[in-house]
């Protein structure tokens, strides 16, 4: 689960990376894309051969992490010890003491995310699905997907889904790595790199639609 | 002051279990939360009927015995044990609801009463060290650095309550093997058995139908003995150390 996820959150700060030159302009963008990645480690990879090693194992380490989140799920529901479909009766307290938000959100977010990828995937591949009109730049693309108010609204969803989600999970795989030392689950200065590192991933994800849908960029 | 308890009445394992309404009137606010169900049992009794069953020994604050959830929270409002929880925690006119730990690991065997066993055979996994028994050793000869030993000793205040276990949303027992592991792992006696130890105590934890840690941290805010969240970290660490050695 925490390997799997870290290997996740790594590829997510290059992705991240490769979204923020789109404001370097149609051309650094597309040349990118279509020139930069392609070639990456060439001659020593073929062309396109390090996009397919990072491809293959991004699906591995997604495969690995929803099915350990299953077999947790799973196993947990059954150790609570539910009676009668709750497991405790009273309508106090439901939220526990101190659980943050991002913690008892880890599995449905998950599953937003999930949906989330699919779409984001299908979405990537050349020309299938293209919401806003399809184009051979994928700049263009951007823009006109992006000038549409549900698209930047679904693209919101998922990106605060991912914050949440790294905001408890960066933490948590730190400590199932048996590297945070952190002696409450609030307040320590692991919690606030956590989030940091949550509010940049959203943040930086959200600056390209925002600045296309509110400030027209690209068009 | 009066209050209203709704206490989960259940006869034995077998049976499905209720929350049950009971008014209690003339409850001092100095009572212990124990001393008030004594009260309320007192009035069952006069009314010929069967008392509630609630664990308790030392009513001191250090056998663990005593667990219940109170209002959702492992024992109660304030974070100690439930025999040294006050009625001045609560307001005139409260409803208060009182029911058993739940965990598929804790079986109930009545009432507000639960079978900790689990717990006592995670320690039989591992939890101690194989040493010769005798007179105590010459303390200098063995040297610990006062951060472990105070550590350490942090460690060593878990009471086995389970109240870490009730809090915990997966129903998992990962602080009570973790505050064991720590308390081991960082003196020099527990040295030798330091991998088997972990391993051994996993094991039986996942057993015994525990659930596994998603570092929520409910449990560290129930503690009544404030064992802190960094001894899960170790307790992770001593076991990824225990597999690579592979000593399994």
């Amino acid at each position: 689960m925490a390997v799997s996820g870290l290997i996740m959150l790594g590829y997510l700060l290059v992705h991240m990376y490769g979204n923020l030159k789109f404001f370097q302009g149609q051309d650094k963008f597309d040349g990118y894309l279509h020139e930069t990645l392609p070639h990456m480690f060439y001659p020593y990879l073929p062309e396109g051969g390090a996009l397919w090693i990072i491809r293959v194992l991004l699906l591995v380490a997604l495969v690995v992490h929803v099915y350990c989140a299953a077999n947790l799920w799973r196993r947990n529901k059954a150790a609570a010890g539910y009676v009668g479909g709750k497991r405790y009766h009273t309508t106090q307290n439901k939220t526990g003491v101190q659980r943050s938000y991002a913690s008892f959100t880890m599995r449905w977010g998950g599953v937003i995310l999930l949906l989330f990828i699919i779409g984001h995937v299908a979405q990537m591949m050349p020309n299938w699905l293209s919401p806003g009109g399809a184009s051979d730049s994928k700049y263009d693309r951007v823009v006109n997907g992006f000038d549409l108010w549900w698209v930047v609204l679904l693209y919101s969803i998922g990106m605060i889904a991912v914050g949440f989600h790294l905001a408890h999970g960066f933490w948590s795989a730190l400590t199932t790595l048996g590297q945070n030392h952190s002696t409450t689950r609030r307040g320590s200065r692991w919690t606030a790199i956590s989030i940091g590192l949550a509010t940049l991933i959203t943040v930086g994800f959200l600056s390209v639609p925002f600045a296309v849908l509110f400030f027209g960029a690209g068009s | 002051m009066n209050i209203t308890v709704r206490v989960w009445r259940q006869k034995n394992a077998d049976d499905k279990g209720k929350m049950v309404t009971y008014g209690v009137e003339n409850v001092s606010e100095d009572m212990s939360f124990l001393e008030m169900l004594d009260v309320l049992n007192e009035q069952l009794t006069l009314a010929d009927e069967e008392p509630i069953a609630f664990d308790h020994d030392c009513r001191e604050g250090i056998c663990g015995a005593c667990g219940v959830v109170i209002n959702g929270i492992a024992h109660g409002p304030q974070v100690t044990t439930t025999c040294q929880l006050h009625m001045r925690s609560f307001e005139d006119g409260a409803v208060i609801d009182v029911e058993p730990w739940r965990s598929g690991a804790f079986p109930v065997i009545k009432d507000l009463v639960v079978d900790r066993g689990s717990l006592d055979r995670i320690i039989q996994a591992g939890g101690y060290i194989s040493a010769p028994t005798g007179s105590a050793p010459e303390a200098n000869n063995l040297p610990v650095p006062k951060v472990d030993a105070d550590h350490a000793f942090e460690s060593a205040a878990c009471i086995g309550c389970g109240a870490c276990v009730a809090a915990c949303p997966n129903g998992s027992g990962m602080l009570f093997t973790a505050a064991k592991i720590t308390h081991l792992g960082l003196l020099p006696q527990g040295q030798p058995e330091r991998d088997s130890r972990v391993i051994g105590m996993v094991e039986q934890h996942d057993h015994e139908g525990f659930g596994s840690c998603t570092n929520i941290g409910e449990c560290t805010a129930a503690c009544p003995k404030g064992i802190p969240l960094d001894t899960i970290a170790r307790l992770n660490r001593d076991l990824l150390g225990a597999l690579a050695h592979g000593d399994a």
